[in-house]
């Protein structure tokens, strides 16, 4: 990474720290607390996997919000505050920022998710005494979930770099939901036909599949998830997010800061 | 070689939401500023002075035209590495101390780590704001903040300055501090390119000024070379609290406060006012020359630009009318000789 990304990706995670983002971590930790406890009492034989699914759900929720609200005021915050001003009169490229500002915020991502990830072990631990091989799972399910923060956090950097907050917020949230249904959107896109076959095809295909990156159940249950499938999901994420991180930088390469 | 090399730089907005309708921010600007100069960029309010700094940082992209700075391109990195540029009303990220900002910029700058922390300390106390270098800028009032604005704009050792309104927000004593550190740029060899539009500053301190208004460029010039050809004047001030008949013929200014009156004629018509005041027996107080100001060729070219647009609004009828005495009415005895 360039030295001049890594700054502004510093500079972005330091930000989220100072803005108490973090503070979410007490939230989660109280919710995951209480959840534990209750389902030792209320639950028999299957305290494990509500806390597995509970955990997981939360960890995902958490970071879905963090990133898009966040991730909307990336791009407009620093013109609106006209903090850009200063950054763009240095040898700082527009790519450069736009690629330091989405490493920077998905680098909060991950230490949250991290963080958070502690206490799900914990809760496990807690009411199941003791880890079993399975739970190994819940580290891929942690890391699908890090690969639906770095798509929502373009897709937010994306609609940050040429529309309103409130817009961007709008914008992320309806694709995250679309993409979660997106497993449903293709079955659907299969049985239709003609135009609109056709549409529901495209449309199936470029909104994010975020149901391939949902094994929460799956492991919660305690079952495996394939090699290929990190793999494919890898991949996918990565490529998805450059795309739309390269339409970003496209549109803001033009745009006047007035 | 020129510093900055402007070349019928132009800017024109489409404006509107279904309909869009051009709105020209500056027209075509062509304008060279030397090395080690300091050039002042005058013009009122929405006149194209930020719009033309924008186009300069790259921050906005002109409609057509071309501008050279150091003799690179606007978007050539290496160029951005040798200028400095203070926006106007800057705002920083408030989360973050001084001295983590001037780190923050000098590391996206450039500046060699190892050189930055002894940079950065040096240039908190040139602007004043050692006490202050670990207080979260939240915290800092807007002088504060303009300090920590030009520290930012020359903390990598810039060739070119760009400063956007740098006397903005500060009261008297930081205006003076602000022209003690541009003179000290300038004595560094530094070129400084700045806008405002507080004529006694740019009089103060350019070289050279080009006046913008409308978003067109009215004229470029040393300051002596722009006001030579305005008229001179002289200011009189007599005892009494009317004026004689004459000075109506004179264009004077006149205003009076308590028992003197003070006018303010050309200097061609100075024999002539004395000899009314004579005539009328009135006690003379003063006479002294005015200073031809940047500031009255400043408001003559404005002027000039609203007649043409609003006929009916003069300079002529912003002047106080001078108190000359009723047909038949005697002058007031007051300060008769």
């Amino acid at each position: 990474m360039n030295s001049r990304i890594y700054y502004i990706a510093t500079n972005t995670f330091r930000e989220a720290v100072r803005d108490r983002v973090l503070y979410n971590l007490i939230a989660f930790a109280l919710l995951l607390t209480g959840a534990a406890v209750l389902v030792g009492q209320i639950s028999i034989e299957i305290e494990k996997l509500v806390v597995i699914n509970l955990g997981l759900t939360a960890v995902s929720l958490f970071g879905i919000v963090i990133a898009i609200f966040i991730g909307i005021g990336l791009v407009s915050k620093e013109i609106d505050k006209r903090t850009l001003y200063t950054m763009l009169s240095r040898p700082v490229r527009r790519w450069e920022f736009i690629a330091g500002k989405f490493f920077g915020l998905a680098g909060t991502l991950v230490v949250n998710t991290l963080l958070m990830a502690v206490g799900v072990f914990a809760a496990v631990l807690y009411v199941s005494r003791h880890f079993a091989g399975s739970d190994a799972s819940i580290l891929t399910a942690l890391y699908f979930i890090v690969l639906q923060f770095v798509i929502v956090t373009a897709l937010a950097l994306l609609f940050s770099s040429f529309s309103s907050p409130l817009l961007s917020a709008v914008f992320t949230f309806s694709l995250f939901v679309i993409g979660t249904f997106a497993e449903d959107l293709r079955g659907f896109a299969k049985l239709t036909h003609g135009l609109p076959g056709m549409l529901a095809t495209a449309a199936a295909y470029v909104v994010p599949n975020f149901s391939a990156l949902n094994v929460i159940s799956q492991v919660a249950h305690g079952g495996p998830v394939s090699s290929e499938l990190i793999l494919y999901n890898t991949l996918y994420a990565l490529v998805y997010a450059a795309a739309v991180l390269s339409a970003a930088v496209l549109i803001f390469e033009r745009r006047n800061l007035k | 070689m020129a510093a900055i090399e402007v070349l019928a730089l132009h800017k024109t907005y489409q404006v509107g939401f279904w309909r869009k309708r051009p709105k020209i921010a500056l027209k075509p600007l062509t304008l060279s500023v030397e090395e080690g100069e300091i050039f002042g960029f005058l013009g009122p309010n929405g006149a194209g002075k930020t719009t033309t700094l924008k186009m300069l940082m790259g921050l906005v992209f002109p409609t057509g035209g071309t501008a050279r700075i150091l003799g690179m391109e606007l978007d050539d990195p290496r160029m951005k590495a040798q200028i400095g540029f203070l926006p106007e009303h800057p705002y920083f990220y408030d989360y973050l101390t001084a001295r983590e900002l001037l780190k923050y910029y000098g590391h996206l700058s450039g500046v060699e780590a190892k050189q930055l922390s002894q940079k950065t300390d040096v240039m908190l106390e040139r602007v004043g704001l050692k006490d202050a270098a670990c207080v979260q800028l939240r915290k800092f009032s807007k002088g504060m903040l303009q300090r920590v604005g030009i520290a930012q704009a020359i903390l990598h050792d810039p060739k070119v300055v760009f400063l956007d309104e740098p006397m903005s927000g500060l009261d008297p004593m930081g205006r003076r501090e602000v022209r003690n550190l541009i003179e000290e740029l300038k004595a560094e060899g530094k070129t400084v390119f700045f806008s405002t539009h507080i004529l006694s500053d740019a009089e103060a301190l350019c070289d050279r000024v080009a006046i913008i208004h409308l978003g067109e460029l009215r004229r470029v010039g040393a300051i002596a070379e722009l006001t030579e050809n305005i008229h001179s004047k002289v200011e009189i001030v007599w005892q009494g609290t009317v004026a004689p008949a004459a000075f109506k013929t004179m264009e004077a200014e006149c205003h009076t406060a308590g028992d003197t009156t003070r006018a303010v004629i050309p200097e061609e018509t100075q024999e002539a006012a004395l000899e009314a005041l004579r005539h009328e027996r009135l006690r003379l107080i003063s006479v002294t020359p005015v200073r031809t100001s940047l500031e009255d060729y400043f408001m003559a070219q404005l002027a000039d630009r609203t007649e043409t647009q609003a006929p009916t609004s003069s300079g002529q009828d912003r002047r106080a009318a001078c108190p000359t005495p009723d047909k038949g009415q005697a002058l007031s005895n007051v300060g008769r000789a």
